[in-house]
Formats: C-alpha cells, sequence, structure tokens
C-alpha cells in the first residue's frame, strides 16, 4: 500500500490538523525542507519552542513584521541555533523550577540547514548535545548552503556541482565525501540518532515524536529535497526523496541508546543511484566511470550500516 | 545595612550576582575573568543559589544560551574578557536589538596579537556600538554595586537593555578588597522580580529575531538609538534609589578638585584612584590639577562631561585601547566631537596608556601634567601619543 498516494485518506487520522507553521511563508515551490518543517511542528504540537539557525527556513519564514510560526520561535544567528535552543531549555527549566511559568512540559527544539549543523554551527551542536540538554536538534539537509546561493558545505555530496566547487573542465564539482552526521551525533552517545525524509511522512512523523518523548538530547538528520539548488523539477521533489532513500543514498534508520535499526520503508534491494542522479542538473556533468565510484561507496556505506543494525541490536541501554 | 568583608573583587562581584537570584548563568573560563565562573558554580554547587549553570564549549555559545534564556524570561547572566568578548562579538548588537535584559561583567583584558592577559580597554572598545549600556568599576565596591543595579536597569521597562560592567583584569578582578557586601534582605528590597514582556513559551507564542529589510530596518535602528538614550533617564534614577539606601552615590561623570582646576585629567576604570592621588601631589605643589572619572561610557554623558571640564585651560584624555591610523584612543574621539560645538573648550591632551597590563603610577600621571603645561603652543592637542613607549 503507497501511504503517500493514499495520504488524503488517511492523514486526518494520523496527523496532527493544525498548522503550526502557517501558509504565506516565502520557500520556492516545491521546497521539502519547509514539507519538513511544516510536518515537524505538526508531529511536535504546540507545548513547543524553537530555536532557528539563519538559512532558508529562517529567511522564509520570518520576514518582519510578519511571521509564519505559530510556535514559539527565536532565531539569533547562523552557527548557534544549538546553543541558543539549550539557553531556553536551561531557562524554561530553572522558571519551571521555581514556579515561575505554569508547569507544563514544553519540548525545546534547535534546528538549522546542513550547514548551520555540520558546519559553522558544529561546535555548538556538539556543545549542546555532550551537555545532555533535553531538546531535539533537526539538521535540515539540503546538501548545500541555499539561502546564500547554492554553495557547497560538508553535506554536499561527492560530484555534485555547487556555486563553489563547480562542475569544470577540470573539475567534477564536490571532491569529498559526504559528512556522516548521524554517525558524529552516535558517536556522542545521545539516546536518540534517526534520520528521516518527508518523502515518508508517517516515518518523519514517528521519529520526531520518538525524539519528543525521549527526556533529553536526540538529533533527527531530515533529507531535504532542494529543486531551486539541485536544478530538480519542483513537482518531484517527493519522489525525489524517496529515490534517495531506495538506492541508498539517504538511508532511513534509527539508533536508540546505541541500538541500530533499519527502518522499514528501506527496500530489500537498492535501486542504482543514477535513477536519483539522472535528474538533477548539480549531478548531470558526471562521467559514467565517476558515478561507478560514487556507487560503490554508498553501496560499501549502506552494507556497512546493515552490519550495524545487525550486530549492535543490543546496544548499550 | 551590609557587612564589611575582605574579599578579591571576582568573588564578590559573584556574591553580588548570586544576591540578584539569577535563573541561568552561562559562563566560559578566560582569565582573568575566570574567578567569576567558579564561584558562582560554586555558589550552585553547594545550593545557595539556584540557578542553572551551564557550562558551555566557548564564549560565542556562552552568550547565544544567555539570549535563549533571557528570551524564556530568565534572569540570566555571563561574564568574559577579551577573546572571549570578541568571539560574543557577533551577538552583542542582537542581544540589544532583541532587547533582551542581559547582564554580563568584563574583566577588562587586553586583545591579542600579541597574546597577553593583562589589563586594558582594547576588548570592549570593539564593541562600542553594539547597543548596550556601558559602565566602567574603579573600585571593589563599585563592581558590585554596578553589578547589582546592571539587572534593576537592564529590566526597567523603559530599558530593555543588556548591561556590561566593567572591571579592569586583575588591577581590579584580582585584588582583594574591603567592601560591604549588601544583605540578602536589601538586594530583594531594592531589586524587584523580573517581569519580562514576552517570553518564549507556548502560553502566548512570540517570533523573536525575524529579519527585516530596508523597508523597516533603519526604524529599527533609530528606536534601539532611541532606547540605548532613553536609559539614561532610569540609570539616574536607580543611581539616586541607590544612595538612598546604601548611601553610595554613582554619577555617570565623577570628579575630584575639577571645578577650580586650570589643568583636568580625564580616566576610565580603577586608574582613577591612581590619578587621584597624582592630583593631591600636584594640588601639594600649587598645580591647580583636578580628575574626571568617565563611568558611563553608553549611553554617552555630554551633559555631564561639558559641565565637568568647562573651565579648564588643558584636558589630559586618557585611553587604554588604539584606534589604529585614526585620530587619538576611543575615549580622546569621543569627548573631542563632544566639545567640538563649545565656544568655551580646552585644549585636548591624548595620552594612550597602561596597555596589555603596563604598570601606571603617580609619577606618570604627574609626569602627564608637568609636560601639557610645559607645552605653551599646545603642540600635543589634537593628536595622540603612547605614554612611556619605548622607541
Ligand atoms: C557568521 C555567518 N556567516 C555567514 C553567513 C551567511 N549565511 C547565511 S545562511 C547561510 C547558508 C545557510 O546554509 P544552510 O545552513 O545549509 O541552510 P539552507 O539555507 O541551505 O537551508 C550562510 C552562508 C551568516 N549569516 N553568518
Ligand atoms: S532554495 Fe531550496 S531549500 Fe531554500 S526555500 Fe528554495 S527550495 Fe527550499
Ligand atoms: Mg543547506
Amino acid at each position: 500500500m503507497n501511504i503517500v498516494e493514499n495520504f488524503d485518506l488517511y492523514a486526518p487520522r494520523l496527523i496532527n490538523k493544525k498548522e503550526l507553521l502557517s501558509s504565506g511563508h516565502r520557500a520556492c515551490s516545491g521546497c521539502a525542507e519547509v514539507l519538513a518543517v511544516r510536518l515537524m511542528c505538526k508531529a511536535l504540537g504546540e507545548n513547543t519552542v524553537i530555536a532557528s539557525a539563519t538559512g532558508c527556513m529562517e529567511i522564509a519564514s520570518s520576514m518582519f513584521p510578519t511571521t509564519a510560526w505559530e510556535v514559539p520561535w527565536i532565531h539569533v544567528a547562523f552557527e548557534n541555533a544549538a546553543a541558543v535552543a539549550s539557553g531556553v531549555e536551561a531557562g524554561l527549566k530553572a522558571l519551571r523550577r521555581k514556579g515561575k511559568i505554569d508547569d507544563r512540559y514544553v519540548k525545546v527544539v534547535g534546528m538549522a540547514g546542513d550547514g548551520g549543523t555540520m558546519d559553522i554551527g558544529f561546535q555548538a551542536l556538539s556543545g549542546a548535545m555532550e551537555r545532555g540538554h533535553d531538546m531535539i536538534f533537526i539538521c535540515f539537509d539540503n546538501e548545500a548552503y541555499m539561502n546564500t546561493g547554492i554553495q557547497r558545505s560538508s553535506g554536499t555530496p561527492m560530484g555534485a556541482s555547487t556555486t563553489t566547487a563547480p562542475a569544470g573542465k577540470v573539475s567534477s564539482g564536490q571532491k569529498t565525501w559526504k559528512k556522516n552526521m548521524p554517525e558524529i551525533m552516535v558517536a556522542h552517545n545521545v539516546p536518540y540518532v534517526a534520520t528521516a525524509c518527508p518523502s515518508y511522512p508517517l516515518d518523519f512523523i514517528r521519529k520526531i515524536e520518538k525524539a519528543k518523548s525521549i527526556k533529553g538530547p536526540s538529533y533527527i538528520h531530515c533529507f531535504s529535497v532542494c529543486p531551486t539548488g539541485w536544478r530538480s523539477p519542483s513537482h518531484t521533489v517527493v519522489s525525489m526523496g524517496r529515490l534517495a532513500v531506495e538506492t541508498g543514498v539517504f538511508p532511513l534508520f534509527e539508533v536508540e541508546n546505541g541500538r541500530y535499526r533499519i527502518s522499514p520503508d528501506m527496500p530489500k534491494q537498492l535501486k542504482p543511484i543514477n535513477d536519483y542522479f539522472k535528474p538533477q542538473g548539480r549531478f548531470r556533468h558526471l562521467l559514467a566511470e565517476e558515478i561507478d565510484t560514487i556507487q560503490e561507496k554508498v553501496t560499501s556505506e549502506y552494507r556497512k550500516l546493515t552490519e550495524k543494525a545487525r550486530f549492535l541490536k543490543t546496544g548499550n541501554e | 545595612m551590609g557587612k564589611r568583608v575582605g574579599l578579591e573583587v571576582t568573588v564578590a562581584v559573584a556574591e553580588a550576582v548570586a544576591l540578584c537570584r539569577i535563573d541561568m548563568a552561562g559562563v566560559y573560563p578566560i582569565t582573568p575573568q575566570s574567578h567569576i565562573a567558579e564561584h558562582l558554580s560554586t555558589l550552585v554547587a553547594d545550593g545557595k543559589l539556584d540557578a542553572e549553570f551551564m557550562t558551555v564549549e566557548s564564549e560565542h555559545s556562552a552568550m547565544s544560551a544567555v539570549i535563549g534564556a533571557s528570551g524564556a524570561g530568565a534572569r540570566s547572566y555571563t561574564a568574559t574578557s577579551s577573546q572571549g568578548l570578541m568571539l560574543m562579538h557577533e551577538l552583542l548588537p542582537i542581544a540589544s536589538a532583541m532587547r533582551l535584559p542581559i547582564t554580563m561583567a568584563i574583566a577588562n583584558r587586553a586583545v591579542s596579537g600579541p597574546l597577553n592577559i593583562l589589563n586594558d580597554h582594547s576588548d570592549i572598545m570593539p564593541q562600542r556600538d553594539a547597543g548596550w549600556i556601558v559602565v566602567f568599576a574603579e573600585n571593589g565596591q563599585e563592581a558590585i554595586d554596578l553589578s547589582i543595579q546592571a539587572f534593576k536597569i537592564a529590566e526597567h521597562k523603559d530599558v530593555m537593555l543588556p548591561v556590561s560592567v566593567n572591571i579592569d583584569g586583575f588591577q581590579l578582578t584580582h585584588m582583594v578588597e574591603p567592601v560591604e557586601m549588601p544583605t540578602q534582605e536589601d538586594v530583594d528590597q531594592f531589586l524587584p522580580p523580573f517581569v519580562p514582556h514576552a517570553t518564549l513559551h507556548p502560553a502566548r507564542p512570540v517570533t523573536m529575531g525575524a529579519f527585516a529589510m530596508s523597508d523597516y530596518f533603519t526604524e529599527i535602528m533609530k528606536a534601539k538609538d532611541e532606547a540605548v538614550k532613553n536609559s539614561k533617564k532610569v540609570i539616574l534614577a536607580v543611581w539616586d534609589e541607590w544612595a538612598k539606601m546604601f548611601d553610595r552615590s554613582y554619577k555617570p561623570v565623577e570628579t575630584y578638585k575639577a571645578d577650580d582646576a586650570d589643568f583636568l585629567i580625564l580616566t576610565m576604570g580603577s586608574m582613577g584612584e591612581t590619578a587621584q592621588l597624582a592630583i593631591d601631589e600636584l594640588r601639594v605643589k600649587g598645580v591647580k590639577a583636578g580628575l574626571v572619572k568617565l563611568r558611563l561610557w553608553r549611553p554617552f554623558p555630554f551633559a555631564e562631561i561639558k559641565a565637568a571640564i568647562k573651565n579648564a585651560k588643558k584636558l589630559i584624555v586618557t585611553d587604554r585601547a588604539v584606534s589604529f591610523g585614526g585620530p587619538g584612543g576611543p575615549v580622546f574621539s569621543e569627548i573631542k566631537s563632544a566639545l567640538y560645538a563649545e565656544t568655551r573648550r580646552p585644549a585636548i591632551y591624548n595620552y594612550i596608556y597602561g596597555l596589555g597590563g603596563r604598570d601606571v603610577t603617580v609619577h606618570d600621571f604627574v609626569g602627564m601634567f608637568e609636560k601639557i603645561i610645559a607645552d605653551t603652543g599646545n603642540v600635543a592637542a589634537d593628536t595622540y601619543e603612547f605614554w612611556g613607549v619605548r622607541e
């Protein structure tokens, strides 16, 4: 059964109807990142405070004097969303302990793009996770600095052409492998790490709800198709996200207390990565042998992951 | 009334901040600030202070966390020095634009390079236009008093701005001084609980830190400028109230033997006490010397400065930071522009001194006076000189 195709049928019963990110925001049409943010809000519900990094989602949602946010939301700078979120969490904790605010449980969430998470925001995130704040951090990974014009980040995949790692006569675009951020978070020993993609809305929502239920730090890495930056048709973002998953380029999994679990949406047999690469302008320059090299890496990385899921089932809880 | 105790100034400041019943502190270690952080964490560890003490991984995150906590409605505090302050720099104008009443101690220390851990004002001067209220302490007692007053000023509904209390590193922070520590009852009476205007809480969702383009940006800057200027009324009122309660008075500009002085010197921070001794020595010799101490750096007290120096023939402005290739030290530039429209104004000399902890003695101050008095042609006026430099 294809849940996405039967979405209208199931959505009202499975998903919080209330919109906490209102329409009228200024994201590009077909933006999967804003779709993910909207789903995230539905899963989090009203008792949430969000600290956002600078980036597409901040710019699209908060042009003064308007706002798309129906939940309390703060933006301070690019590299510090995790630190701001940790401060909000500490502040609310103290106020609640002292009886200065009502006693309801509020989940604090930090959010940033791949740049705001994996590059410039890396230190602040590592610090916040290590300190063990009761917060979720969500990386909306569209694989480049989109807000400032599609420059490469450490989340840009090998071979993708960006405005600072362009394909040219003597270059095939990005020269480095994508930083494995979920594994770095696992190495922080946080209780819950998951990857997700809004093309799998129910899986995504379940993972957010799981993170929300954990008292302590958790990290979700959300794959967010960006038609503008990837030069792919804006009506294909949902299927593009699915192709990334089905090819193993972006596997869906979760790690709970060190225990790995491949998400049920992962296919038994991976599709060739070319299915995913072909519709995207950013990969168009790649030669067959370059694609083969990337295919080898994707296959071997996925094998490593499935082995972890096999051997690290019991975890360290 | 409080108790007289002998305390290292950093410890006294931490004790004073604890009396303010902060909810949260986020501090990163740096000499000469660290003892504030250490003592605060001890107070929390011993259950004497009910606050979240966040051991952040950098000063950038310290200021970020304090912004987040203050946005949540918590009374929030941080302290830093030098490189730490430079690392926070990006966030300082954001804190003031968001109108968050954060307070911060700055144990003033020279900015690298070369690396140097000792005192001057090169850390605070690059923060001049961040939209913070900036005060300077001259001694341990002032460091305590200003730290407590800072919360009341910052959180006043007509202010809602962050405040930094500048305390000269080592020269002041690491002195053990006899101070009067206010009692908890007195501080509770002086400082009401923080009632934020809007908070990050689902009870009433707000958006903080929205981005603004050219159609609003200028208005927001003007509003911030008005807020900083208007804060002076509240600052004066808070200092009046403090004087009545604690019998210690605070003014934006303090003077010493300045009324009839022909020759004045202007200092900021802990140098005032040494300069005062020089004035006494010069007065004994019959030189009509006087001292002006600038306590309030932002908002800049134009009227008080003009009133304090209008009768002098010559004025020495001392600076503990350099504006490389610029018009002179930052304090000098400010005083000169403040006096530009005045018909009667003294010749102004600028000495840059006490950099990176270079010792400044009574003898140095006397020397400065002797030099300007001997200068009949006002040659040094309108320019600056490094005092005591080896060339
Ligand atoms: C300290 C700092 N450096 C650079 C910038 C410019 N900048 C703003 S957003 C951005 C890129 C954001 O990329 P990412 O985090 O991936 O989010 P996206 O826009 O792709 O969603 C950059 C480089 C900034 N605002 N602050
Ligand atoms: S550039 Fe990409 S991520 Fe940014 S709003 Fe447009 S589609 Fe979304
Ligand atoms: Mg990005």
